[in-house]
């Protein structure tokens, strides 16, 4: 909680100079925020956009803190992400997962990369398509062990396609993201990677969203995920809402239906997360 | 079960009847909602007052004539928003060919024209639509 809330300060008054801007090359909400293992995407899931509003020949730094606080458990993250040129996206991100039954927290590191192939959400023809990278590694690996997990750290594989149509809903402007992940992670990564069940395999996550205003978006998220530990690990859901007053700050809030989490059902809450551009 | 496809028959019924009905109203051309010669004439000269104000778009027109450009636009706009003109002026390939646009300049000049619909009250919607129209055109401007 201490470190959740001195990163969000260092965030608001440090990397956020009101004004001054390393970057302002797309238009506003177009690079989207962030997810939770530190890519540019929704909240759940990595979107083809790279974080920040560097265009091709401009860089950009951003930062975010997220918080989902659910039935049984807590997930605080915080992450940096590099955009150089809108070809590469370099982020780490830091997770700290909270199981107070057990009087116990989870922490994980994970390091990603992302490459635009193609395209650009708005203009191109054909949707803006990436590939990513996400190494994952827990600090301490005794949880993941204990359930049955294979090792404490993996990587993460995937393709995202995304596209903006403009006034395509009533006149409003409609987003949406397909992701394909080849991953062996369980709940992330952080009940480790593998299990008895263990195989890995391409999962799909799919976002939707409508702006309602050039500051405004309301959408939905799905995340499909496996189950190596035979503990019911299901797919999550949410739906956002979020804010972009200006090219400096967003803020998303959802309400998260993560199903199964490492046995513990019904896991729903609530999701908010803060993000500074520079 | 019977009354499941009672329902969904009766919901059919009624969509088709809907479709029609709507396909039958003739639908204002963009150019009509965006308030025709007036409309787009106010609409321009925001834009222009935008651009000269922009201290990052304004060196790109430079040596342009004020007069040439609005006509030129007005000509276009009325054309591509399906209003009652033909444009016969260059080609959009010809006029910013040499200009080595990049990507940041264009979604620059983008924006000064959102900022000029607002200034004329057009709503969000009749915005979006107008910059769907205008979107495709990108890779006829840039890296010329």
């Amino acid at each position: 909680m201490k470190r959740f809330s001195r990163v969000l300060s260092v965030l608001f008054w440090l990397i956020i100079p009101w004004g001054a801007k390393a970057a302002e090359g797309k238009i506003l909400a177009t690079p989207g925020v962030s997810q939770i293992e530190g890519s540019a995407g929704g909240g759940i899931v990595p979107w083809a956009q790279l974080a920040g509003y560097a265009s091709e020949d401009e860089w950009s730094l951003s930062g975010f803190c997220s918080r989902a606080n659910l039935t049984d458990f807590r997930l605080d993250v915080c992450g940096v992400q590099a955009n150089l040129f809108d070809h590469v996206e370099f982020s780490i991100a830091r997770q700290q997962f909270d199981v107070p039954a057990l009087n116990t927290q989870i922490e994980q590191q994970i390091i990603g990369a992302k490459w635009r192939v193609y395209g650009d959400i708005v203009y191109s023809t054909w949707p803006q398509v990436s590939v990513g990278w996400q190494h994952k590694s827990l600090k301490d690996g005794s949880v993941a062990r204990l359930v049955g997990a294979e090792t404490t750290s993996g990587n993460d594989f995937y393709v995202s396609a995304s596209q903006l149509h403009l006034g395509a809903v009533a006149g409003l402007n409609w987003f949406w993201g397909v992701t394909a992940r080849h991953t062996s992670a369980n709940q992330l990564g952080l009940l480790g990677h593998g299990g008895e069940k263990s195989n890995t395999k391409w999962m799909v996550e799919a976002s939707s969203a409508v702006f309602l205003s050039p500051y405004w978006a309301v959408g939905a998220e799905y995340r499909q995920k496996p189950d190596n530990l035979g503990l019911g690990e299901t797919h999550w859901r949410d739906w956002f809402v979020a804010w972009f007053p200006n090219k400096s700050l967003s803020v998303t809030a959802a309400y998260l239906d993560l199903g199964s989490i490492a046995g513990a059902p019904n896991q729903t809450g609530w999701y908010l997360s803060f993000m500074g551009y520079y | 079960m019977a009354m499941v496809r009672n329902w969904f028959c009766r919901a059919l019924i009624i969509g088709c009847v809907l479709l029609s009905g709507c396909s039958q109203l003739p639908r204002a051309s963009l150019y009509q909602q965006i308030g025709g010669e007036q409309g787009s004439e106010q609409l321009v000269d925001a834009f222009i007052q935008q651009i000269g104000n922009d201290p990052q778009i304004l060196p790109y027109f430079e040596k342009a004539s004020v007069a040439h450009f609005r006509a030129g636009f007005l000509a276009h706009l009325c054309a591509v928003l399906d209003g009652p003109c033909a444009y016969r002026g260059d080609s959009m390939e010809q006029i910013h060919r040499g200009m080595n646009i990049n990507e940041r300049d264009f979604n620059r000049v983008v924006e000064l024209l959102i900022a000029a619909m607002n200034e004329t009250q057009m709503p969000v919607t009749l915005q979006n639509r107008v910059l769907a129209r205008l979107a495709p055109m990108r890779g006829e401007i840039i890296h010329l």
